[in-house]
């Protein structure tokens, strides 16, 4: 079921989307400093994940998610997506954090907590997505409805992981751990309501 | 039993009470807060009422998708709707209290942001229903989500604005409801009156409009 999710022709597209969106900011900012530096980050994040997550319901036609209905139960796949989208994510996050790196300047005092920070924003960005694309897909006009309903539903991930990134700037790193553990558990929940929730959208 | 009258006189009753009490009735005479604390009767007893009709709201969700009856569905929504309309009116009168206590209607304090960013789940579920025309396509994609939106009312209002510093009392070593901020004069108004009140309000006004639901199906139908 995994392998039958992987085959995505859409991965480099994305990639080329990330790096050239890097680009033109790099472009237009030159190297700015951390709080800026970070808000462009998690920006870019979101639309990278509304980009490439968004994709994994809508593209696929009806006759394939017949298919995909015949050979799997609604659960298995829903897991699968999830499975593949956060891997898929977790991908962008680290060349994007490379690309950021690169080109944009380095302001983060731990360059390795910060990774591991990246990849788990990059998760709980695509987890919320998946579940909404998933909603969408069943909702005719789907990208726009994605932009409304993703928006605010995402904010409050934005705010704890700024709030996470910008502890792990800082030098004195306290309350660190709280705040993943928060970010952790949000997740879980989204997760575990895909996972109770999705058969009742796959119907029909 | 909805149907009946007692009910409703009831909450005319506990409104009257609320009201006459939460402008003339005695209370403690604090520093900062002075006679705005009248408001805790209007402010925080919104929110618990709007807190209440998400929950019922749910509640029908639920049994909607358990059941597939379209009466369910349309009890989720009209308790969506009372539920935002108490949001909203719950965020005024705060915004209204936050004027004279905190000095501006806005000030970008964490539980204000958490509020809206609610509100603003709760809106998309409007938006997302009304972008479908099968009946019950949207009944069942409303109602997950419904659930979903529920799901996230407990990290934006109740989670996130604890954990990080805020004005608003129930923030980090600065309880509410602590017994130096109201005493039993207030309490005696609050619970029997204002919760109870505000709450049998929002439920009189969602089966008056579900009724008009249901009437308007049989004409169409």
């Amino acid at each position: 079921m995994l392998l039958e999710v992987r085959q995505q022709y859409t991965f480099y597209g994305v990639l080329l989307y990330v790096a050239s969106t890097i680009f033109v900011l790099y472009l237009a900012m030159g190297q700015p400093e951390a709080a800026v530096w970070k808000g462009l980050f998690w920006m870019m994040q979101l639309f990278i994940c509304v980009n490439a997550v968004a994709k994994s319901f809508l593209q696929e036609g009806k006759e394939r998610l017949l298919y995909f209905y015949s050979i799997a139960g609604a659960r298995d796949f829903i897991l699968s997506k999830l499975l593949f989208n956060a891997l898929l994510m977790v991908v962008m996050s680290l060349v994007s954090l490379g690309l950021f790196l690169l080109m944009l300047g380095d302001p983060t005092s731990d360059a390795v907590a910060f990774l591991f920070i990246s990849s788990l924003g990059g998760i709980s960005l695509s987890l919320v997505f998946t579940f909404l694309a998933a909603i969408a897909a069943r909702a005719q006009q789907s990208a726009a409805l994605m932009a409304i309903l993703g928006f605010p539903l995402v904010i409050p991930q934005l705010l704890l992981l700024n709030k996470i990134s910008t502890i792990a700037f800082a030098e004195v790193q306290g309350g660190l751990s709280g705040m993943i553990a928060l970010l952790a558990a949000l997740d879980g929940m989204i997760v575990v309501l895909a996972i109770i929730l999705f058969p009742f959208l796959w119907k029909d | 039993m909805l149907r009946q009258n007692w009910w409703k006189i009831l909450c005319a009753a506990l409104l009257l009470y609320t009201i006459i009490m939460g402008f003339l009735g005695p209370v403690p005479a604090l520093p900062i807060l002075d006679e705005t604390i009248r408001n805790l009767y209007f402010h925080v007893a919104m929110w618990m009422a709007m807190m209440i009709t998400f929950i019922v709201s749910v509640i029908y969700s639920v049994k909607y998708l358990r059941s597939n009856r379209l009466v369910f569905d349309i009890y989720a929504l009209e308790y969506a709707r009372i539920g935002i309309v108490f949001g909203i009116l719950g965020l005024a009168t705060g915004s209204v209290w936050a004027r004279w206590t905190w000095g501006a209607f806005w000030s970008n304090d964490p539980k204000q942001l958490g509020a809206v960013i609610a509100l603003l789940i709760y809106l998309a579920y409007f938006v997302l229903r009304n972008s479908m025309t099968d009946l019950d396509k949207r009944a069942r994609i409303g109602a997950v989500y419904n659930i979903f939106a529920f799901a996230m009312l407990f990290p934006t209002i109740w989670i996130i604005p604890r954990m990080v510093e805020s004005l608003h009392p129930g923030g980090m070593g600065n309880p509410a409801f602590d017994t130096k901020d109201i005493d039993s004069r207030m309490r005696i108004v609050f619970w029997p009156g204002a919760v109870p009140g505000w709450t049998l309000l929002g439920v009189w006004i969602t089966t008056l409009r579900i009724r008009l639901r249901l009437l308007e199906e049989k004409v169409t139908h």
